[in-house]
């Protein structure tokens, strides 16, 4: 019988804490899948946040770091610059990314460090409970936001992608969406970019996945995506910011 | 071949020679001539330098690096080492070895940039958060620096903990002529087979983390942690007593105040006055039991602890002496330093009393 | 032998090289030193001073509250330390830039025309090594033969400002015997 779907060998064989329609479970796929194409296997060290993928280091089939929150592009340079020769990638969420770990991501992208970012952007806190996130869309409800995100009281949502393609050290720059298939397979390709720019040695690359988070949204999964590409890609307009083999 | 060095620069040439491959730092007063130094030395031997955008992103690339198996270290000043505590906690809880640096100055706040021994709390008894030490080590000469600092990667991979070197501005200011031992080779360093270098896959996967979510499983790491720390206090405690045999009035200091006050017990005692000072060389194992032995002898009256803080060391003073004989307390703060004069007069006051 | 030496000045006045000299010959002579300079904001400019202490054993305090001897480049450096002078002790006084006499006569004074004897000496920024000379004659401390040596390797990668400085160290040397 011929083969027409297999796990990939960069996960491991644990089971998923993820909930039901979360997009993590995607994400983490997606990644897997690339490492597993670019064999480059027994060549990867990864580095997980804190967050809903703080254990992420259960899962992906590669020697893994768990980071203090926010900290994990400092750990990933650490862990580079002693040794240049491997694949090195951190995943983090929206409040490790773009709230306590700004200065973190900033200077890594400024300093062009040849590391992969996967970023993902759910616009809320999953662990703790669905606090505001930095990325929380406006109007927007969240445990810490209940009457929704105001600018007067929380500002605006931060666009990551935007802000770090004004930088020269990044040698790839992109937001994806998962949710459809269609933008599921766009987002496997940016984020094989994203590693294949690590690979020949170009430079920081980061991949922005806008994600669902029904549980603490308090949506359905379908209701979820469906926010993702109507509500989300609105404020988070996808596509390529930054690519330095097309300027 | 002896030669003059500044004792922060020569704290980073022993850290060379000790194997140090990756330093990761912020600018802060008084310890710039480390990183400065480490800067040009380290590409010189293949190693790696990077200024970090802050004192928390560099202890994190210690952490990545450390993990990943290299010998890492920062080095920082008493505002710096407090943005590191998260970091050294977090260290401390994934049981990586590295090697931290604090040129101690003048708190709380900003506070000065003038000598101080204030981050003595901060440093033996935690600072970040949970239960963990470190080794801390309080050199009183650049040579002595030197020394520890040679051997710090060594006993931080022995153990699989940081290792905190305590200086204060005078240590990393003062200009002394050292000897330089032989640079290390790498080649015989222990193997770190649980290092996350990148290879594991599968079963031999490694994973570098301080989460222990089961309740069970974090209290069998705090007590693995606290049996470390017992094989420490067997084979690391060290200290220096000077002229302690008959002495009366028993002076304890560390680091350069230790110098200082040798300098009292020897103004002390031709003066007649039978003085003594025990010096801890590690505050973190602290040598505790040396100094009970010395309280339960007949010949001491009492005990002065001198410090450039409000008090701090004298705790664990008070706990080794253990209320056989009095502890009293001489201190200076904001950066300025005692004389060896001061102390004398210190304790020919009392003495009169 | 102990010998506590501080040394005070302007920033810029080569007040810690010349400090360093003297840390340099004293290891070169195979005895122990300590060199501790004043840090901070006062490097940029303003005030600057070091402490050395010359030791035949392992030196214990770096610290030093009564100098054997002050070395005062300026006019406020002069005033801040005199007082703590050991008595008996020796005062070293850049008297082209302070008019001032000690008043204090349980020292030695020994007034030095740093400026001039550099520009003597070919090179007006050789007032530190003019007063280091004098020291050298004061204290007995080192040969001053030991001393040219420690100035020919400090300035190995710029031979043309060594005729100038060993002539300072001449000159300094002369006038604090007279």
């Amino acid at each position: 019988m011929a083969v027409v779907f297999e796990k990939t060998n960069m996960l491991t064989e644990t089971p998923f804490h993820y909930c039901p329609g979360c997009t993590h479970g995607i994400a983490h796929r997606l990644v897997a899948e690339c490492l597993q194409e670019l064999g480059v296997e027994g060549n990867v060290i990864g580095i997980a946040p804190v967050g809903c993928a703080v254990f992420a280091y259960n899962y992906f089939n590669c020697d893994m770091q768990q980071a203090a929150h926010g900290r994990a592009p400092a750990v990933a340079t650490g862990a580079k610059r002693t040794n240049p020769d491997k694949v090195v990638f951190a995943y983090q969420g929206d409040g490790d990314l773009a709230s306590i770990g700004t200065a973190e991501i900033i200077h890594a992208a400024a300093r062009g460090e040849n590391i992969t970012v996967i970023f993902i952007n759910n616009a809320i806190y999953g662990m703790t409970g669905g606090q505001m996130a930095p990325t929380t869309l406006l109007g927007q409800k969240s445990t810490t936001s209940q009457a929704g995100r105001s600018v007067a009281l929380n500002g605006n949502p931060i666009k990551v992608c935007e802000m770090l393609a004004t930088l020269d050290g990044p040698s790839y720059i992109a937001r994806c969406a998962l949710s459809d298939t269609a933008n599921v397979n766009k987002a496997k390709k940016a984020i094989k970019k994203a590693f294949e720019n690590q690979i020949a040695g170009k430079g920081f690359a980061m991949v922005e996945l806008l994600s669902s988070c029904p549980t603490n949204w308090g949506m359905t999964p379908t209701q979820a995506v469906d926010f993702v590409k109507e509500e989300m890609t609105k404020v988070f307009p996808l596509g390529v910011y930054k690519d330095i083999d097309k300027e | 071949m002896k030669v003059l060095m500044k004792g922060n620069e020569a704290v980073a040439e022993a850290a060379v020679r000790g194997g140090c491959r990756a330093f990761f730092g912020y600018p802060i007063t008084p310890q710039n001539e480390i990183p400065e130094y480490l800067s040009r030395r380290l590409p010189e031997v293949g190693g790696c330098f990077i200024q970090a955008e802050s004192e928390v992103s560099a202890i994190n690339m210690v952490y990545g690096a450390a993990a990943a198996g290299a010998r890492a270290m920062t080095s920082s000043s008493s505002p710096g080492i407090s943005l590191k505590q998260e970091g050294i906690s977090y260290i401390c809880g994934a049981e990586l070895p590295c090697v931290i640096v604090n040129m101690v100055r003048g708190g709380p706040g900003l506070g000065g940039i003038q000598p101080a021994q204030s981050d003595y709390f901060q440093t033996v008894k935690g600072g970040g958060h949970g239960d963990y030490h470190m080794l801390v080590y309080a050199p009183n000469t650049v040579q002595e620096a030197v020394n520890i600092m040679y051997d710090a990667f060594d006993k931080a991979d022995a153990y699989r903990m940081p290792v905190m070197i305590l200086g204060d501005g005078m240590i990393g200011q003062i200009m002394e002529a050292v000897e330089l031992p032989p640079i290390k080779d790498p080649a015989n360093f222990p193997k770190k087979d649980w290092a996350t270098d990148g290879t594991g896959v599968g079963k031999d996967r490694r994973i570098v983390n301080s989460l222990y979510i089961e309740p069970d499983v974090l209290e069998e790491v705090n007590h693995r942690l606290f049996a470390r720390y017992d094989e420490l206090k067997k084979n690391e405690t060290r200290y220096e007593e000077f002229m302690c045999d008959d002495a009366e009035i028993v002076l304890v200091a560390y680091g350069t105040v230790a110098r200082i006050a040798k300098s009292a017990v020897s103004e002390l005692r031709a003066k007649g006055i039978k003085a003594g000072l025990i010096r801890p060389i590690t505050l973190y194992p602290f040598p505790s039991e040396a100094i009970n032995a010395i309280a339960a002898k007949d010949c001491v009256k009492s005990f002065i602890t001198t410090e450039l803080s409000m008090g701090q060391m004298i705790e664990d003073v008070k706990l080794a002496v253990n209320g056989l004989k009095p502890v009293d307390f001489y201190g200076r703060t904001g950066g300025n330093v005692m004389t060896p004069e001061d102390l004398v007069n210190y304790v020919l006051n009392k003495e009169d009393k | 032998m102990e010998e506590k030496i501080i040394i005070a000045g302007f920033g810029g006045q080569g007040v810690l090289s010349l400090g360093q000299f003297i840390a340099y010959a004293a290891i070169a002579d195979g005895k122990e030193v300590t060199w501790l300079p004043s840090y901070g904001p006062e490097m940029r400019g303003g005030t600057s001073n070091c402490s050395v202490v010359v030791c035949d054993k392992e030196v214990a305090s770096p610290i030093v509250a009564r100098p054997d001897c002050l070395i005062a480049m300026n006019k406020p450096s002069l005033y801040k330390f005199v007082n703590n002078v050991k008595e008996g002790g020796t005062v070293i006084v850049n008297s082209s830039l302070i008019p001032d006499k000690v008043e204090r006569t349980d020292v030695k004074a020994v007034y030095i025309d740093a400026q001039e004897l550099a520009l003597q000496a070919g090179n007006a920024r050789t007032a530190n090594i003019v007063v280091l000379g004098a020291y050298v004659k004061l204290s007995g401390l080192f040969q001053k033969e030991l001393v040219a040596e420690m100035i020919k390797n400090k300035f190995a990668n710029k031979p043309k400002v060594i005729p100038a400085n060993l002539k300072a160290l001449d000159l300094g040397f002369e006038a604090a015997g007279k």
